[in-house]
């Protein structure tokens, strides 16, 4: 009997859905605010003096930067957090007592923890909105990078939940890894800006085709070519997904 | 009868060496109440987590009606409940919220009536919309059950379910396992009230230092191993046992006030007579008498003593 487990899976997915709900108004307030906040540093007192990158209003292109920012340390923290938590709690003697295969278990937090990072993401977008006038060339290829996105790092994030052994550690990679990469990214300028060797350095930075693909599908222009974007992309969704097969396979800090 | 579990050359031994199981083989019946005991670190924990799927054996197979617990994991465990030693529960949720949850995750469809007659069975129904982190440690315990039965398991392993329960919640769970039984669920606990097993189990088995030294009916156990034990209190005080009496296990106790005798319940018809009428023709006089029969408890902890002496 292999029959697909639904009624496990949407009550994971409902469970952290629920969770998300209890703090909807600071998750949501939170992306709202802090848009807002770089729109004022970055897009009015410093755009001003920027004038235009790749052909785009200075104000306008960091739009897609922000909303991978926020989405990278989102889906990092909320994927991270649905596991750990139980984890943490004992609770999870339910899950690994429960007839729920690996697939669904990654399904199900993944599937819920990425919904919100792409609710959120829209809300930023959204916001960006007020501030600046920004029109999407592939609307279609930007959605299913919003999504992408959000599903790599909610994995990477369920890893780092199953990794983790203590609070420390589910924030150090986050703060101490992530931000960092994604600051120095390109998230808020053209890596064509940067002078040699700082330039070749960058190219090592795997954020760096994240960010440049979704810039690419507002403006059709990127640092790289959106197909070495996607390559990319696709190849850290494998890693994540390999890694997890992995972790299940040897029941990887999860079951003694 | 049909074995509902079935479990062959059964070991763990964590990744810090410690070997919590040697070769188990045990089969659980369809439709028993079986009574694991042991003291503590015996491995009874680490047995049912084995069953359940928490934690992977090291060699040996189990099957729960018929499936594979590994390879079938799936159908072997929709017919499993467990209500754990611990008491982790999630705090922020409802209790209806939480018991409706462990159904789902259990693949089973919704059914609020299922969920209506849990509550009310452990009288939660009153505290179906307080949050869990709002109740007691005895109400979360009961929480915990009441998620085990969401899913209406086949076979429900209890392990110290009435540990830290008051007498009230303690008689409310027995007669819960009873009505679960005569429902034709299975039922495996961990308790360390004796009393508990003796008053309930259809069969025993004691567990210590990992391996099972026996599996028996309650019932013939208690006469196998059941001891006797019978109290003099002596009229005149006794400062050594007289010669005479040494075909019987005797001792001096309070002060020489009392002579106990211990004996084999079998050896019941021969022995005490003989003994009276032994003291009578020695002059020692005695102003009463009472005989007690050996509890549970008793013939565990002279299994599991005598255990440790052979091991030494
Ligand atoms: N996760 C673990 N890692 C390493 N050793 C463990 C682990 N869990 C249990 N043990 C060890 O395995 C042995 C059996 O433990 P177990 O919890 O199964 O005992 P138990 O019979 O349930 O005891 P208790 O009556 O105290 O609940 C003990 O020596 C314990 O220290
Ligand atoms: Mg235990």
């Amino acid at each position: 009997m292999t029959r697909f487990n639904r009624h496990g899976v949407w009550a994971i997915y409902r469970f952290e859905v629920n969770r998300f709900g209890r703090t909807v108004w600071t998750s949501l307030a939170t992306p709202v605010i802090t848009t807002a906040l770089y729109f004022i540093v970055f897009g009015s007192a410093i755009g001003s003096r920027m004038g235009e990158l790749d052909g785009v209003d200075y104000g306008a292109f960091i739009v897609p930067g922000l909303i991978m920012l926020t989405m990278f340390t989102e889906s990092i923290f909320n994927a991270s957090f649905g596991i750990y938590m139980p984890k943490w709690a004992g609770t999870i003697y339910e899950l690994l007592s429960a007839p729920v295969s690996a697939f669904e278990t990654v399904l199900a937090y993944v599937g819920a923890a990425a919904t919100k990072s792409v609710i959120i993401g829209l809300i930023i977008f959204a916001t960006a909105h007020l501030f600046v006038d920004v029109t999407v060339e592939h609307p279609v290829l930007m959605l299913l990078f919003l999504v992408m996105i959000a599903v790599t790092f909610c994995l990477f994030g369920f890893i780092l939940g199953i990794w983790a052994k203590s609070f420390e550690q589910l924030q150090v990679i986050p703060m101490l890894v992530v931000m960092p990469l994604t600051f120095l990214g390109g998230a808020f300028y053209s890596i064509d800006m940067l002078p040699e060797p700082w330039r070749t350095a960058t190219l090592f930075n795997p954020i760096v085709y994240l960010i440049s693909g979704f810039r690419w599908t507002f403006f059709g222009e990127g640092d790289v070519s959106i197909g070495v974007s996607l390559a990319a992309m696709a190849g850290f969704l494998a890693l994540c997904l390999a890694v997890i097969w992995w972790m299940f396979r040897t029941g990887y800090r999860l079951k003694s | 009868m049909a074995s509902v579990i079935s479990i062959v050359g059964l070991t763990k031994t964590y990744a810090s060496g410690v070997e919590a199981l040697r070769p188990i083989d045990l089969d659980i019946e369809k439709g028993e109440i079986f009574a694991l005991l042991g003291p503590n670190g015996a491995g009874k924990t680490t047995l049912i987590s084995i069953v359940c799927g928490i934690v992977t054996a090291t060699t040996g197979s189990v099957t729960a009606d018929g499936h594979d617990i590994v390879r079938d994991y799936r159908a072997a465990r929709m017919k499993i409940g467990l209500v754990p030693q611990e008491l982790h529960t999630d705090s922020f949720e409802t209790v209806w919220a939480t018991v409706t949850f462990s159904r789902g995750l259990f693949g089973k469809p919704p059914s609020p009536g299922h969920i209506e007659k849990v509550l009310r069975d452990l009288s939660l129904w009153d505290k179906r919309d307080a949050k869990v982190q709002e109740l007691s440690g005895g109400m979360k315990r009961r929480v915990m059950i009441a998620k085990a039965l969401s899913h209406e398991p086949e076979i429900l392993f209890l392990d110290e379910p009435t540990a830290g329960v008051d007498v009230e919640l303690r008689r409310d769970m027995w007669g819960l396992v009873r009505e679960l039984r005569e429902g034709g669920v299975t039922i495996i606990l961990t308790t360390h009230y004796i009393e508990e097993a003796e008053e309930m189990a259809d069969r025993v088995g004691v567990i210590s230092k990992g391996e099972l030294i026996v599996v028996e009916e309650k019932n013939a156990l208690m006469k196998k191993l059941g001891r006797k034990t019978l109290t003099l209190n002596l009229a005149e005080p006794l400062a050594a046992l007289p010669g005479g009496l040494d075909a019987w296990a005797l001792e001096l106790k309070a002060e020489g006030h009392e002579l106990e005798h211990v004996f084999d319940a079998q050896a019941e018809a021969t022995g005490v007579p003989a003994l009276l009428a032994r003291l009578g023709a020695l002059g020692i006089g005695w102003k009463d008498l009472n005989t007690r029969q050996s509890s549970l408890e008793d013939i565990f902890v002279g299994l599991v003593s005598e255990r440790r002496g052979g091991a030494a």
